[in-house]
Order: C-alpha cells, then sequence, then structure tokens
C-alpha cells in the first residue's frame, strides 16, 4: 500500500494529488449544467415563438450602465419562490429569463428591492426621479442619488461591436439574412428586426425617441438606457398564459 | 515525523548571513508584508466608509467615483487580493524558505511576482471608481487586469514549485501542501469564472463567455472557493506554520493534519452552489452542496482542534503572550464562522438568511476574525524575525488586540440583528394574510444596526493603523541601531 510519506517526499505527486482532489466538485456539479437540455426552460408565447429575446440596443447599454454602477451589489434579480416573495415581487424567476443575460446579474444581498420584475411597476417618470434622487420619493431610502445619469450622453458609438461580441458568445442577434430569417422564425418579424446589429443604431434612436423615458425628447442620455432596461426586468414572460407545473418539472 | 521541518528551522537563518548571498531571499517577504499592510489600511478605511454610506446615505455626495456601487468593489479587491493576497505571499516565500531550508528560486521573477501582483490590484482599484467592473462579485477585474494576474500566478506556481523541488529536507512540510493547494485552485478559477470575449482588442469592456444559470454556477463555484482556498485554505498554511512556531511545540496531530488537507482540498470545491439555493438552477445541484457544506464541518473543525491543541501544555501563553492571543482567537474565529457557513447552508435557514446582512456578518466573522487575525499574529512573530529585531511596543499588540476582538464582536453582533431582522419582517404576515411590512420598512429598521456596524469598522481600522505604527517604529529602531553600530565600528 502507498503510503502518504511518498507525497510528503514528492513535489509532483503532491501537485497532481492535488489537482485531482480540487478538480472533481466542479466537474460533476458545474459542467452538467451546460450538457443538461432542462437546466433552462424553453418558453414560449402562444404563437409558438420564444418568449424570452435578447435586448434590444438600448435596453443593452442600459444593462452596461447597471453593472458599471454596481446596481448588483444592492439589488438581486432572482425571485425566489417563497409566499412573501410572490405578493412583493411576483412569480419566481425562471433560468429562461436570464439567458442573455452576459454576465448574470441575479446579486447576492437585497440592501434594496428586488429588480427582477420592476418592469412596468412603475411610470418611466417616477424611475427617473428616483435614480436622480431616491429620498424625493421614498424618503427612508438609502440609496446614493445618480443625476449624472441625466447630465450624461450615452455613448452609442460601439453599440454594433458590442452586439456582434454579445452574438460571439451566443447571443443571437444577426448580421446576414441568413441569421435573420432564422430570427424570424424563433422570435416572430417585430423583434427579429430589433435584434439586427445592421439596423442597431436606427433601432437605438427610434426606441429612445418613442419611449421619451428620461422625459426629455431633445437628449439621448443614460437615463434613457438605463430606464429602458429596467422597464423590460420580467416582462418578456406572461405568467398567465402559462401553467405552473409547465416550469416545477424543471426544478 | 513533518515538525522535524519547523523545529529544525528554529535555530537556521536568524542570523544575518554576512555572505555574498544571504541563506534566504528576506526582502521579498519584507516588501509583500509592508504591501499588506498598505492594501490592509485602504480596504479597511474604504470598507469603514461604504458602511458609513449605508448609515448616512448623503456620505455619497453626489459624487460617482465614491457611491456605494463602485467603492465597493474596491473594498473588497483592497482586502482579499491586497491585504490577503500580499499577506500570503509573503508568509508563503517565508514558509517555503524557512521549512525546505532553501533560497527561494528566481529573485527577479519573485519581484515581477510583486510589481505585477500589485500593479493589477492597483489598476483594477482604480478601475472601479471610474466604472470599469466584470459586474462578477470578487471577479471584478476586466479582462487585462486578468490576464496579468494570470501571467503573475504562472510565475509564482514555478517560483514556488522549484523552490519544492531544491529543498534540503526530504519532507515538504504541511503548510506547503495547503499554500500549494490554494495556488493550484487559485489558478483553476480564476482562468474559468473570467472567460470573457474582450469588444476590442483595445477597449476595456468585455462580456462573459457563459450566461444566465450556468454563468451564475461558474460564478459562485468560484465566489465560494476564493473563501475555500484564498482565504481558508492558504491561511491555514499560514498557520500550521506560524502557531506551532509561535507556541514552540510541534503541531498536535500529524495525521490530523493529513485528514484536514485532504477532505478539505476535496471537499471545498462542491459546496459553491449554496449561494444559489431557491434560485433558477437545477435542485439536485443546491442539494449536493448544502450536502457537502454539512460535510464540510468536519475537516474544518479538524483543522482548529489541530491548531488549538498544538497549545496545549502551553495553555499559559495565552496569559502572556499577545501573539497567542491573536492565533488562538483567530481559531476561535475559524471554528465559529466554519459552524454558522454549513448551518447557513441549510435550505431552510438559508431561505431566511440569504440576500440580508446575516451573509455579509458571516464573511466578516471569517475575514476579520480569521484571516485578518490570523494575519496580525503571524506578522508580529515574522516581522521582527524579518529584520532581525524585536517588537517596538508588546503593549500596543495587546492594545491592537482589544481593538480588533471589540471591532468584530460589535460588527457581527449588529449584522445578526440587522440580517436575521430584516429576515424575519420581510416573511412576516398579518392576521389577514397581506405581508406585514413593506421593503423600505426594513430599511428604516436596519438603521440602527448599520451605524453600529460602521463604528465596529472604526475600531478594526484603528487597531491596523496601531500595528502599522508598531511595524514602522520597529524597523526604524532597527535602523538606527544599525547605524549607530556602524558608527561606532568606524570610530
Amino acid at each position: 500500500m502507498m503510503k502518504h510519506e511518498s507525497i510528503e517526499t514528492n513535489a509532483a505527486l503532491l501537485i497532481i494529488f492535488t489537482l485531482v482532489a480540487i478538480s472533481i466538485g466542479g466537474l460533476v456539479e458545474v459542467v452538467p449544467l451546460f450538457y443538461i437540455e432542462g437546466t433552462v426552460e424553453d418558453v414560449k408565447n402562444a404563437d409558438g415563438k420564444d418568449a424570452v429575446r435578447p435586448y434590444t440596443p438600448l435596453e443593452q447599454l442600459g444593462r452596461d450602465i447597471y453593472t458599471r454602477e454596481g446596481c448588483y451589489l444592492c439589488h438581486s434579480q432572482m425571485i425566489r419562490p417563497f409566499r412573501d416573495e410572490a405578493l412583493r415581487y411576483g412569480h419566481y424567476s425562471l433560468a429562461a429569463e436570464s439567458q442573455y443575460d452576459h454576465p448574470f446579474q441575479w446579486g447576492s444581498k437585497r440592501t434594496g428591492p428586488d429588480l427582477a420584475r420592476v418592469g412596468g411597476k412603475y411610470s418611466s417618470a417616477w424611475h427617473v426621479k428616483h435614480l436622480t434622487a431616491p429620498r424625493s420619493v421614498v424618503p427612508e431610502s438609502i440609496m446614493p442619488n445618480y443625476p449624472w445619469l441625466n447630465e450624461n450622453d450615452l455613448d452609442t458609438g460601439d453599440i454594433a461591436a458590442k452586439m456582434a461580441t454579445l452574438k460571439a458568445v451566443g447571443v443571437p442577434y444577426s448580421l446576414t439574412k441568413i441569421e435573420y430569417d432564422a430570427n424570424v422564425e424563433k422570435f416572430g418579424e417585430s423583434v427579429a428586426k430589433k435584434l439586427d446589429i445592421n439596423m442597431a443604431e436606427k433601432n437605438l434612436m427610434e426606441q429612445a425617441k418613442l419611449g421619451n423615458y428620461d422625459g426629455n425628447p431633445d437628449k439621448l442620455s443614460e437615463m434613457d438606457a438605463l430606464v429602458a432596461y429596467l422597464q423590460v426586468l420580467g416582462t418578456m414572460v406572461d405568467f398567465s398564459k402559462h401553467d405552473e407545473a409547465e416550469f416545477v418539472k424543471f426544478r | 515525523m513533518a515538525n522535524s521541518a519547523v523545529m529544525g528551522s528554529a535555530t537556521a537563518g536568524t542570523s544575518v548571513s554576512s555572505g555574498a548571498i544571504e541563506q534566504y531571499n528576506y526582502d521579498i517577504v519584507k516588501k509583500f508584508a509592508l504591501m499588506a499592510l498598505f492594501w490592509g489600511i485602504a480596504g479597511m478605511t474604504a470598507g469603514t466608509y461604504i458602511a458609513s454610506e449605508l448609515a448616512w446615505p448623503f456620505l455619497n455626495f453626489d459624487i460617482a467615483q465614491i457611491t456605494f456601487g463602485r467603492l465597493r468593489p474596491l473594498h473588497t479587491s483592497g482586502v482579499i487580493f491586497g491585504f490577503g493576497g500580499n499577506a500570503l505571499f509573503a508568509t508563503s516565500y517565508y514558509i517555503v524558505q524557512r521549512t525546505c531550508q532553501t533560497r527561494l528560486w528566481g529573485s527577479g521573477l519573485a519581484n515581477f511576482t510583486f510589481w505585477g501582483w500589485n500593479a493589477a490590484i492597483a489598476i483594477a482599484g482604480v478601475g472601479y471608481l471610474l466604472g470599469i467592473t466584470q459586474g462578477r462579485e470578487y471577479a471584478e477585474p476586466e479582462w487585462y487586469v486578468d490576464l496579468l494576474i494570470t501571467v503573475v500566478w504562472v510565475a509564482y506556481f514555478l517560483i514556488y514549485t522549484m523552490t519544492l523541488l531544491k529543498r534540503n529536507q526530504p519532507h515538504i512540510y504541511v503548510a506547503n501542501w495547503f499554500f500549494m493547494s490554494f495556488i493550484l485552485a487559485t489558478a483553476l478559477l480564476h482562468i474559468f469564472n473570467n472567460l470573457a470575449v474582450p469588444v476590442s482588442f483595445l477597449g476595456i469592456k468585455s462580456y462573459s463567455l457563459f450566461s444566465g444559470a450556468q454563468d451564475a454556477m461558474t460564478q459562485w463555484w468560484y465566489g465560494h472557493n476564493a473563501v475555500g482556498f484564498f482565504l481558508t485554505a492558504a491561511f491555514l498554511g499560514m498557520m500550521y506554520y506560524f502557531v506551532p512556531k509561535q507556541a514552540g511545540r510541534p503541531v498536535y496531530s500529524y495525521r490530523l493534519s493529513i485528514i484536514h488537507f485532504w477532505a478539505l482540498s476535496f471537499m471545498y470545491m462542491w459546496v459553491g452552489t449554496h449561494h444559489l439555493h431557491w434560485t433558477a438552477i437545477p435542485d439536485w445541484t443546491s442539494t449536493l452542496a448544502a450536502t457537502f457544506s454539512i460535510m464540510l464541518l468536519m475537516p474544518s473543525w479538524g483543522g482548529m482542534i489541530n491548531g488549538i491543541m498544538t497549545l496545549s501544555g502551553a495553555w499559559d501563553k495565552l496569559r502572556s503572550d499577545p501573539i497567542m492571543m491573536f492565533l488562538i482567537t483567530s481559531l476561535s474565529f475559524y471554528g465559529m464562522s466554519t459552524f454558522e457557513g454549513p448551518m447557513m447552508s441549510l435550505k431552510s435557514v438559508n431561505a431566511l438568511s440569504h440576500y440580508t446582512d446575516w451573509t455579509v456578518g458571516h464573511v466578516h466573522s471569517g475575514a476579520l476574525g480569521w484571516v485578518a487575525m490570523v494575519t496580525f499574529g503571524s506578522f508580529y512573530h515574522l516581522i521582527p524575525k524579518l529584520w532581525n529585531t524585536t517588537i517596538y511596543s508588546v503593549k500596543l499588540i495587546y492594545v491592537h488586540f482589544f481593538l480588533a476582538t471589540i471591532g468584530i464582536l460589535l460588527y457581527i453582533t449588529a449584522l445578526w440583528v440587522s440580517g436575521i431582522g430584516q429576515g424575519l419582517m420581510l416573511r412576516a404576515f398579518d392576521e389577514y394574510g397581506n405581508l406585514a411590512y413593506s421593503f423600505i420598512e426594513t430599511v428604516a429598521f436596519m438603521h440602527g444596526p448599520l451605524v453600529a456596524r460602521a463604528v465596529a469598522g472604526i475600531f478594526f481600522v484603528a487597531g491596523i493603523l496601531l500595528m502599522t505604527y508598531n511595524v514602522w517604529m520597529t524597523i526604524a529602531k532597527r535602523e538606527t541601531l544599525r547605524s549607530t553600530a556602524t558608527s561606532a565600528a568606524k570610530a
């Protein structure tokens, strides 16, 4: 039988055995999630199209601001299947809902409330006021003011490059006609148009103008993008159209 | 058996060699040790400041660079990688030389690890203030800093392995096993968790390779093992050298250290998913992680017992030796937090504790109570040895010990109140089955505990400032002695 002394007197053996010991856990627990089909639910709308779509150019830029400001350090985006959370935030989060999130922003701490379904809960005007000066609408709030979101022009210069990068890591934005057609098939035509990288700038301007998220139609600010992102959070799946049993089997 | 390495090296190397090349490379150890104190002060001050921002939000001053969301990564990176990382480089380079009784391999490369590591933290830190982040907790540095860290880490591995290979002792002492495990695991975690595609090669922005549920699993596999290997295994390496040294006795049980090492290395990698209980990941991963978390209690406590019992027969040192007080208290906090952790990883407990300050308090009982205290104790032993002198003031070590201990106790108690309180309020219902409290009511409730927590931070920072003064005076005293000695010799 091999004695432990042989490991203690041989650096190579020590390194090899240690590598084996530390590799097994990750191999068993993490790696399978990339291959098991049920990890991410396949959620369809009534018309057979995917319910969850990638973010529009404006929403994605808003998401980049969300990570830049470190919002995830105080706000989660992951509702758990408990009664109090259902009453407070809504239906528990599905893996499908964050499948295009690079990186995920589930968070680990609720210094403020969960934001997974904040979309549509408040008006955009409320969000602007709240982000600019939280205590003007919620006196007990301990959130910092973010006045610069109104002042800063939104940097849209690299949106096409950003979408192309996200495409490289697996988000189905389209560059070619074939990819566009595949998106029409998957998401329907109106969504597919928003995912076309060639139209990124135009789509972005259009959504900002139409949405007028920051309440200032003359300016395309960082506030526009961030509020557009917040307003889409958790709104893609219409849970009234789904049977609960459909999701339970994935857990 | 393996203890002979420690006891044997007790006499070697204490006298300064007059040869062209000193027996040991102490220069690199000194640099890392002083840098650890620098980052310790910076990181802990940042921590106390953001704690104050939560108590008094006006402290954000509408300045983007110092808002909570941007300063918090500076705090975590500053204390984990700045303070903790530099302390580990310092002690591991010291321990590997002393227990192998050989000089550190590759002085130039060792210097590179010093400048590379600290440059990485500085670049990442300035970046956070400017809003440059990957948005992954404890892995915030962007891709170019991650590359630099990878290169430094490969150099570290090379230096460590080569030094082990040219050792003058047949056995590799147990502390080195833990350091090796830490080096290997950190490499594995760092590389896989930071896989990302940059938007452009001259740009700063990148997007993670994984998304959603898989990204979450990878991140918390990394996140918890950063705790397991960076903040635990490596500091156990520190413990296995400095506790026997300071106690003047061999490690309590050699067998226990073997079991401790292999069980800890194997089990830690399974438990990260307990950070994702009740989230959108498959239940079986979460159950598996909880099971391993409970089992992990055994090797953790095995290690704690091994450390504390090393003092058996010399218990009086707990009264007379403030360094021993630091070391044994750190082991007690290690035992406390490795009990609290498995308990919080139970799904039913986690349902309440997750997302609250209880988690933050738990992390700090480990980070302040275990990691920082064992480092302080080891440094008070190490620094006089490096400069071949005695400590400037033993009394100040006592004062530091009490400042730190009061700070930690206040900190974790405040966050138990805040975390458990908020958890209970959020799940409370009134007699009609409606939610009893709105979210903002829980925020208002937490104000008191959050003030107490900020005060606790001030205690802890005061402690490390005092330590830095003590270290500074120790080195200054030594330099004065040396210059008087030289001038006396000239005369």
